[in-house]
C-alpha cells in the first residue's frame, strides 16, 4: 500500500538546509544553559577538594552560613536519596563525606544572593583532612601493594581478546610503546544549569547535556523524587563532545532549589569547568606486530593500559573500545590483545569523541608505518594490502557484515594531489612569529586510516523515541517533532526537520524543543544520533503517514493533508531499536557486540622545523565513508571539526598532571588550535549504503577524530626522522632534543 | 556604583556596579544582553568580543567602569532593523554556525576585520581571527563565510 512505500528521499534528505538554530546564534539571542535566568534567582557554588587523596574527618559550614546573603549550604548529609551517582555504576559521591579521590571532587554546595557571595562562602567552609599519598600513576595503581581507591581494587576492567593461533610466528616482527597524553574536550561552553522547584514538590532543570533521560536516572534516586517530579529541559549546548555524558552540576542544583525553594542557577567557570568533567583517557600502549615478507599481517599482540582517573564514569566502555579496535581497520589472522582500565587519584576520565579507537589508532597506525619501513613497502601499500573488507572478521570474531571499503578509502587517499611544493611568500612553521627563512624546514606526508563502532555496544539497547505530530495552523498543515535528543552543535534539529519533510512532503515542520516528556532517544555520543533519533522520526513519521492514508482512502498526497486533519491532529510516537548486540567473552574477548563500524583514512602534510621543533601542517586530506549524505554542508563541518581535534591531540593539546592535580586549567594555558594552526581539509566522501541505517546513513561525528591524530604524527616522522612515540608531539621531541 | 554608558546606540545607566565587575559581566548580568559568551573568562577564546568606542576588545579583560561614558557595540547590535547583516546572514549560509559559542564574538571581529580590510587575503583573515576559538568546526566555514561577505562587497552587492 502507498502509505509505507519509502518516498522518493532526495527531495530534502541529501540537501544543505540551514539549521534553524541559525539566526538565534548569529544574533546572540540563542539561550545557552548559562544565559538563562528567573525571576528572584539564586546563584550556586561548589567546594571542592584541593587534595586528590585525603580522609575527611570534619566539615564544618558555620562561617559560610553566617554571611549574609547565603541562603543554603549543603553537604553529603542533605541528599535526600542515594548518595552516590554515575551511568552504570553509581561509584561517585554526590558530595563526598568519607574521603576525597581526586582534585576537584565536589564536597560541598551553596546557595546564595550572587555568585561572588556564593564563592566567598565556599571558602568560609572548613574542610579537615588526613591526607593521604595518592595513587598518580595507572602502572603503579594495579602493583599488589598499591592502595585500593574502591572495593574490588584498582583494575576497573580487563578485557581479554584471543583470537586465531596464539602461538603464531612470524618472519618479519616489529614493536614499538606508545603513550597518549590526557586530552580535554574543550566545549566552549560551561556546565550550567537552571533548577526551578515546582508547585508538585518536584523541579524542573534546564541544562546543557548529552542525554537528558541518564541524567534524570541519576536524579531521581538521589534527590528521592517520584520520576515524574523530576523533569528536564535541554537548554542551549554549547558543543559537548562526550564531556557532557555524566553528571556535573545537575544534581547539586537541583538540591539547591528544592531546598531553598528558589530558582537557582550553577554556571562553571573554565577552571572549575576542567575539574568538572571528564577527559579522553590517557595510555600507554605497546604493540608488537608479526608479518610475512610480502607484508601481510600474521599477528597482533598488544597490550594497553588507560587511567581512568578515580570514578568508573564510562571507562567500562571506553577500555572495551580501545581492545576491540586495537589492532585497526586490517585483517590480522590472531590476536591477542590485554586492555586494562585503572583506577587512580586523576581525574575521572570518560567519554571523548572517539571513545578509545582514538588511543589505540596511536600505536596501531605507528606500528603500521614500522613494518612498512622494516619491509622498505609504501605505507600506504601496506595498509591497502592488510585491508578489512566486508565479510571479514575482526579479532572479537565478529563478521562484518555491513560496509568496510577500507580499500577505497586508501585508494581514494594515493588518487589525491599533493599540495604544492612550498614557495616564496607561503607560510612557515613558527607563523607570525617568522621564526624562519625556510632553513631547516623539511616536508612530511604520512597516512592512516581507522574505525570505530556506531551506538552502543556490548547488548546496550540504546533505542531512541520520537513523537511526531501533524495539526493544522491558519489553514496549512504542520509537523511538529518531538525528541528527547540532544542537539550539542552538530545539527540534529536541522536533520530532524529533513527527515520529517521527506516523509511527510509537509513544508512547515518545527523540532520542538528537547525534553524529558517524551520517551529518551539515547545519548548524543556514538555517533549514533542521525540513525537512532533519525530513525525513530522515520518510523513515527510513516505511522503518522499510514493514518493519514487510511483517513485519505488508501493513497497519502500531502497536499490533502491540512484537509484531512482538520481540528483534530494526529499523533504517533515509535521507538527506534538496533539489532541486538551481545556480551564479549570474558576470558576471549568473542561476541558480535557492535552494531556496524565507520571508517576514515587521513593524509597528513607537514612542514617541520627541525631544528626549533615548530610545525605547520599544510593539509589534511581525507576519505571517508558515510554511508549516505543527510546534509552535505553539516556533514563537511563535522569532519573538518573532528580533524581540527585531531590535530590538537597530535600537536597540543594535554592537560598536565602533577600528584593528582592539573596544572594547566585554563585557555591560557591548555592550547586549542587556532584559525592559525587549522590547515585547508581536503575531502573524499564515499557512499556506500548501510544496509541497517536509515537511509543508509552511517555515523559521521568520530571517525575524524581518530586517524587525523597518528596521520600527523607519521609525517612529522617522515620530516624529522624521530621516533615520536608520544602525543601531544613537543617541539623537544621533533627536534630530537 | 553607577555606570552610564552607550550601548548599541541606546544610552544606558546601570546600579550596582561593582569595581571588580567586567564589562562582560555587566552586559550579560544587568543589561540583559547575553549575547557575549563567558567561554574562557581570560582573553584567550574571543566569544566575548566587542567594540569599545571603535575598537574591538574582549570584554572579559574590560572592567566595566572602564566603559564609563564610552560606546559598546554587541553582537545584538550588529543586526539592523531591515534584518540579518550579511556577515550574519554568511555564517548561516556558510555552515560556519555549529554549537554556535563562539560565533557572537566571531561575528563581531568579522565586522571589524572587514571595517579595516575590504578585501582580506587568507593570510590576513587568520591573522585577525587567531583570538577566536572555535572548538566544533575546524574553521574552514568561517573563512568561506568572511570570503563571501568579501567577494560580495567588492561585486558592491552589499
Amino acid at each position: 500500500m502507498s502509505a509505507t512505500r519509502t518516498l522518493s528521499v532526495g527531495a530534502i534528505i541529501g540537501e544543505s538546509l540551514l539549521r534553524p538554530d541559525g539566526t538565534p546564534k548569529v544574533k546572540g539571542e540563542f539561550a545557552y544553559a548559562s544565559d538563562l535566568h528567573a525571576d528572584g534567582m539564586l546563584h550556586g557554588a561548589t567546594l571542592r577538594s584541593p587534595h586528590p587523596a585525603a580522609r575527611i574527618r570534619s566539615i564544618e559550614i558555620s562561617a559560610a552560613l553566617a554571611v549574609a546573603g547565603v541562603r543554603c549550604v549543603l553537604t553529603h548529609e542533605d541528599v535526600p536519596g542515594r548518595k552516590t551517582y554515575g551511568m552504570d555504576i553509581a561509584d561517585q559521591p554526590v558530595l563526598a563525606w568519607d574521603e576525597v579521590r581526586y582534585v576537584g571532587e565536589a564536597i560541598a554546595i551553596v546557595a546564595a544572593d550572587s555568585v561572588e557571595t556564593a564563592r566567598h562562602a565556599c571558602s568560609l567552609i572548613e574542610v579537615a583532612y588526613d591526607v593521604l599519598d595518592p595513587v598518580s600513576d595507572a602502572q603503579a595503581a594495579l602493583e599488589p601493594s598499591a592502595r585500593a581507591l574502591h572495593e574490588g581494587g584498582n583494575l576497573l576492567r580487563h578485557v581479554k581478546i584471543r583470537h586465531g593461533d596464539q602461538a603464531a610466528r612470524a618472519d618479519v616482527v616489529v614493536r614499538g610503546d606508545y603513550e597518549v597524553g590526557m586530552q580535554d574536550q574543550a566545549f566552549l561552553g560551561p556546565e550550567a544549569g537552571l533548577a526551578v522547584p515546582a508547585e508538585d514538590g518536584g523541579v524542573d532543570l534546564y541544562c546543557a547535556t548529552q542525554w537528558l533521560h541518564a541524567d534524570h536516572a541519576q536524579l531521581v534516586p538521589s534527590l528521592a523524587l517520584p520520576a515524574e517530579h523530576v523533569r528536564l529541559h535541554l537548554a542551549g549546548v554549547g558543543g559537548a563532545f562526550g564531556g557532557r555524558e555524566d553528571i556535573s552540576m545537575q544534581i547539586h542544583v537541583c538540591m539547591l532549589a528544592l531546598h531553598t525553594g528558589r530558582p537557582v542557577r550553577m554556571v562553571y567557570s573554565r577552571e572549575e569547568s576542567f575539574v568538572g568533567h571528564v577527559h579522553r583517557h590517557p595510555a600507554w600502549m605497546r604493540y608488537e606486530h608479526g608479518a610475512t615478507r610480502d607484508g601481510k599481517l600474521v599477528y597482533v599482540h598488544a597490550e594497553l593500559l588507560l587511567d581512568g582517573g578515580a570514578y568508573a564514569s564510562s571507562s567500562p566502555a571506553v577500555i572495551s573500545n580501545a581492545a576491540c579496535f586495537a589492532c585497526g581497520p586490517y585483517d590480522v589472522p590472531s590476536a591477542t590483545i590485554d586492555a586494562r582500565l585503572a583506577f587512580t587519584n586523576n581525574p575521572p576520565c570518560g567519554a571523548m569523541r572517539g571513545f578509545g579507537a582514538v588511543q589505540a589508532a596511536v600505536a596501531h597506525e605507528a606500528q603500521m608505518d614500522l613494518l612498512a619501513a622494516e619491509l622498505g613497502i609504501d605505507p600506504l601499500e601496506i595498509r591497502i594490502r592488510n585491508a578489512l573488507a566486508t565479510g571479514m572478521r575482526i579479532p572479537t570474531g565478529q563478521v562484518i557484515d555491513g560496509p568496510a571499503p577500507v580499500r577505497e578509502l586508501l585508494e581514494r587517499l594515493r588518487a589525491m594531489p599533493m599540495p604544492l611544493e612550498w614557495r616564496p611568500g607561503d607560510l612557515l612553521p613558527g607563523g607570525v612569529a617568522n621564526v624562519t627563512h625556510g632553513e631547516g624546514v623539511r616536508r612530511g606526508v604520512g597516512y592512516a586510516v581507522g574505525y570505530k563502532n556506531i551506538g552502543f555496544s556490548e547488548g546496550f539497547d540504546d533505542h531512541s523515541t520520537a513523537r511526531v505530530r501533524v495539526l493544522v495552523e491558519a489553514g496549512e498543515a504542520v509537523c511538529e517533532v518531538h525528541t528527547a535528543a540532544a542537539e550539542v552543535g552538530q545539527g540534529l534539529v536541522m536533520v530532524q526537520e529533513q527527515i520529517a519533510r521527506t516523509e511527510l512532503g509537509i513544508e512547515r515542520v518545527r523540532v520542538l524543543p528537547a525534553d524529558t516528556g517524551v520517551g529518551s532517544a539515547g545519548s548524543t555520543s556514538a555517533s549514533r544520533q542521525s540513525w537512532m533519533t533519525g530513525g525513530a522520526v522515520r518510523i513515527a513519521c510513516e505511522a503518522v503517514r499510514v493514518r493519514l492514508a487510511d483517513a485519505m482512502g488508501g493513497e497519502y498526497v500531502a497536499e490533502r493533508v491540512a484537509a484531512v486533519v482538520g481540528a483534530a491532529p494526529i499523533e504517533e510516537t515509535r521507538e527506534f531499536h538496533h539489532r541486538q548486540t551481545f556480551p564479549l567473552d570474558p576470558e576471549t574477548g568473542q561476541g558480535d557486540a557492535h552494531v556496524a563500524f565507520a571508517f576514515a583514512a587521513h593524509r597528513a602534510v607537514c612542514d617541520v622545523d627541525c631544528e626549533l621543533g615548530l610545525v605547520r601542517v599544510v593539509e589534511i586530506g581525507t576519505a571517508q565513508d558515510v554511508g549516505r549524505v543527510l546534509n552535505p554542508l553539516a556533514l563537511e563541518g563535522q569532519i573538518q571539526g573532528g580533524i581540527s581535534q585531531g590535530l590538537g591531540l597530535a600537536l597540543m593539546e594535554e592537560i598536565q598532571l602533577q600528584d593528582g592535580k592539573i596544572r594547566n586549567a585554563s585557555f591560557t594555558d591548555y592550547l586549542l588550535p587556532t584559525v592559525l594552526d587549522m590547515p585547508p581539509v581536503r575531502l573524499e566522501i564515499m557512499e556506500t549504503p548501510h544496509p541497517d541505517a536509515p537511509y543508509g546513513l552511517n555515523g559521521v561525528g568520530e571517525p575524524p577524530s581518530i586517524a587525523s591524530t597518528p596521520a600527523i604524527v607519521a609525517a612529522l616522522r617522515a620530516a624529522t626522522g624521530q621516533r615520536l612515540p608520544r602525543v601531544p608531539v613537543r617541539p623537544e621531541h621533533l627536534a630530537g632534543l | 556604583m553607577r555606570l552610564k554608558l552607550t550601548v548599541n546606540g541606546d544610552e544606558r545607566e546601570v546600579d550596582g556596579v561593582w569595581e571588580a565587575d567586567s564589562l562582560l559581566t555587566v552586559l550579560r548580568e544587568q543589561l540583559a544582553l547575553p549575547g557575549s559568551k563567558n567561554a574562557c573568562e581570560q582573553g584567550e577564546c574571543g566569544s566575548c568580543s566587542v567594540y569599545l568606542d571603535d575598537e574591538l576588545v574582549c570584554s572579559c579583560l574590560v572592567l566595566a567602569t572602564q566603559a564609563e561614558g564610552r560606546r559598546v557595540v554587541t553582537v545584538e547590535g550588529i543586526a539592523t532593523a531591515a534584518g540579518l547583516h550579511p556577515i550574519q546572514q554568511a555564517f548561516i549560509d556558510s555552515g560556519a554556525v555549529q554549537c554556535g559559542f563562539c560565533t557572537p564574538g566571531l561575528i563581531v571581529a568579522v565586522h571589524d576585520l572587514l571595517a579595516r580590510i575590504s578585501n582580506p587575503s587568507d593570510t590576513q583573515i587568520r591573522e585577525a581571527l587567531a583570538g577566536n576559538i572555535c572548538r566544533c568546526t575546524g574553521y574552514e566555514k568561517i573563512l568561506d563565510a568572511v570570503r563571501v561577505v568579501a567577494w560580495q562587497r567588492a561585486d558592491g552587492a552589499a
